[in-house]
Parts: C-alpha cells; sequence; structure tokens
C-alpha cells in the first residue's frame, strides 16, 4: 500500500468535480486501499475523499469511531458513489482539511442525514447519520462537489448561537 | 517575513475604513497576515499583523487623522502558522450585571484554561440586559471538572462544552 500525495490549496484540481464510478474491480479497491493508508497518514483525520489524492471518482472514507468523545457511528466506512437523501436540522461546528493546512473554522451542517452509497464492491449501503459523523460525510461529499469547508466557513460571531439561546 | 507590527486602529465607524487602511499600506509594499476587524459599540476596531518596509506610523498616520482613528503600532514579535487550536468552548448567558466575566474567566484560570478567543455581547434591551459571552480555548482538565468550576456563578446559565474538530 502506498501513501498517496494529497492536494492542498490553492490547487485548483480541488476544485473539479468527481465522477460516478463504474467499473466495481480490484483496481478500484487496491486505490481505496491505498486512500486508507493516506487517510491513517494524516493528523488524525476522520475522513478522506477521492478528490483529495487527484483521483476525481466518487468514492470516501469515514471513520468517526476514534474521537475523544465517544459519538454515535458506524465504524469505519467505505462509500462509493454516495448521495444524500435527506438533511434535518442544523448546527455549527469546527473544521479542518488534509487540503487545508493550519486552518479551522465553523460551519454549519445538517444534523441528521440519510444516505445510500455502494460498497467496494458494488453492493448498496444505506445510512442513518447524526452528529460529529453526518457532518463528516457532508465534509466529504463536498470534496466530490469540488467543494471545501473553507467555501462555507461562517463567522464565530454568527446568530446562530443567540438563536439558540431565545429558543429557551 | 518574520518582522510582523501589530497595528490597531480604533475610530468611529464609517464606510471605508478598511478599504483605506489596506490601500495604503498595499500602495506602500506592506503585507498584510492575521487580522481581526469588528464593530464594538459603534466604533470600529482593527487589530492587524502587517509587515513590510520603511516606516507605517508616518505613513498612516495623515491617514488615521483624516478618519478619525486612533493608532497604535508596536513591534508584536509574533508570527504567521502558530495557531492553537481550542478544545474546549464556553457559553455564558445570564441578566447583565458586574463581574460576569471575571467571575467566569477566574474561574477558568484556576484551571489553567487558556483562553484563545473571547466574544461577549450585551443582547437584550436597555432595561433588561443581558450578557452574552462565548469562549473558546484550550484546557486539559476534564470537561465535568471545568463545568462543576464555574457551576456557582449566581444566576448565569452556564454551558461547557468539548469542540472536537473535524479533519476531513
Ligand atoms: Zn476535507
Amino acid at each position: 500500500m502506498t501513501v498517496l500525495e494529497i492536494l492542498t490549496i490553492p490547487d485548483e484540481r480541488l476544485k473539479q468535480p468527481s465522477a460516478p464510478v463504474e467499473s466495481f474491480d480490484d483496481e478500484l479497491r487496491a486505490f481505496i486501499a491505498d486512500l486508507e493508508e493516506t487517510r491513517r497518514a494524516g493528523p488524525g483525520a476522520v475522513g478522506i475523499a477521492a478528490p483529495q489524492v487527484g483521483r476525481f471518482q466518487c468514492i470516501l472514507i469515514l471513520d468517526v469511531s476514534k474521537t475523544k468523545k465517544p459519538v454515535p457511528n458506524h465504524g469505519h466506512l467505505v462509500l462509493v458513489n454516495p448521495e444524500i437523501s435527506h438533511w434535518e436540522g442544523y448546527e455549527i461546528g469546527r473544521e479542518g482539511c488534509l487540503s487545508v493546512p493550519d486552518y479551522t473554522g465553523n460551519v454549519i451542517r445538517a444534523t441528521r442525514i440519510r444516505l445510500k452509497a455502494q460498497d467496494p464492491f458494488g453492493n448498496p449501503l444505506e445510512y442513518a447519520m447524526e452528529g460529529f459523523e453526518a457532518r463528516a460525510a457532508q465534509h466529504e461529499l463536498d470534496h466530490l462537489d469540488g467543494l471545501l469547508f473553507i467555501d462555507r466557513v461562517v463567522s464565530r460571531r454568527t446568530d446562530l448561537f443567540r438563536r439558540k439561546v431565545y429558543q429557551k | 517575513m518574520s518582522d510582523w507590527r501589530m497595528l490597531t486602529l480604533v475610530g468611529a465607524d464609517r464606510p471605508g475604513i478598511v478599504a483605506a487602511v489596506a490601500k495604503a499600506l498595499y500602495d506602500n509594499g506592506f503585507s498584510l497576515g492575521e487580522a481581526s476587524m469588528m464593530r464594538l459599540g459603534g466604533n470600529f476596531t482593527i487589530m492587524m499583523m502587517i509587515s513590510g518596509p520603511g516606516d507605517a506610523e508616518g505613513l498612516l498616520a495623515p491617514l488615521a487623522q483624516e478618519m478619525g482613528l486612533r493608532l497604535h503600532l508596536f513591534e508584536a514579535g509574533g508570527r504567521l502558522h502558530s495557531h492553537l487550536a481550542p478544545n474546549v468552548q464556553v457559553r455564558v448567558h445570564g441578566a447583565d450585571r458586574a463581574g460576569i466575566v471575571a467571575q467566569v474567566t477566574g474561574a477558568l484560570a484556576e484551571m489553567g484554561f487558556n483562553i484563545l478567543e473571547l466574544e461577549s455581547d450585551v443582547a437584550g434591551t436597555e432595561q433588561r440586559p443581558v450578557y452574552i459571552m462565548h469562549i473558546e480555548g484550550f484546557c486539559d482538565r476534564p470537561i465535568e471538572e471545568l463545568a462543576r468550576a464555574i457551576s456557582n456563578l449566581g444566576e448565569l446559565s452556564l454551558d461547557v462544552s468539548p469542540i472536537e474538530t473535524l479533519i476531513g
């Protein structure tokens, strides 16, 4: 297995949308193994998307099972051709990115999502995710659309917090 | 570039302050580093790292005078790429009274809590002002201990929660 080179901003290729995977073959699975190796080599990344290593196909890996404070999760996931079919709620959380060194920012994401995808053999998958895992999935799916979290950063002074306060 | 100076400018808010300051610096070969700019109580405040050739104070003084800004400039000795990631956030709100910030931050300091960012505001009405404060910082003590340390500060609503930065 190989640790692949991660594209970092301002690399224009990070803006390129990815294409669906059509052949679920050994080459795909070998790439996924390299992608996982690359994720693990980074600084505590809970996810990685294929375009981050210059392969513009809809493939991503998620694993939020090892956070400091445990969060609801489905363990280690390889998601091919993922699509979010349902969004619910919204919340602010802090994000960084392997492709954006030395910067973190607050981003609004849906609290709960339902997601369909395929496994590395083309079998259908379906998950209901919430909280941190849902956030990670949305962050990685953005990469497949050529979007980075810095395209979505909100001010720390955003009024979401105040609205929450007054809802009590 | 390592000779960063910290520039602060404060004055009655009006449109065009940032553009005028940035243009003067740019036209004279200065670089801008990290900056925080914000309207506080009708004043506009600028704190900005600048680096460049020559007498920045002499350059900016006439502009500051013209725009009614107080200027302060000093060798800060700071540098870029030295971010610290916060791992705890503290939210406070309650009827405004003297001593909220002193009490909350005093209790946090006793726990070795390093404040990386603090924003506070007075909401509500003039008759019933509500103080709202949001603190982000780093602390290696458990959340429960921190929460206990600030739990008996009167009528305040206090929330201590972890910040798990998502890297993906
Ligand atoms: Zn990312």
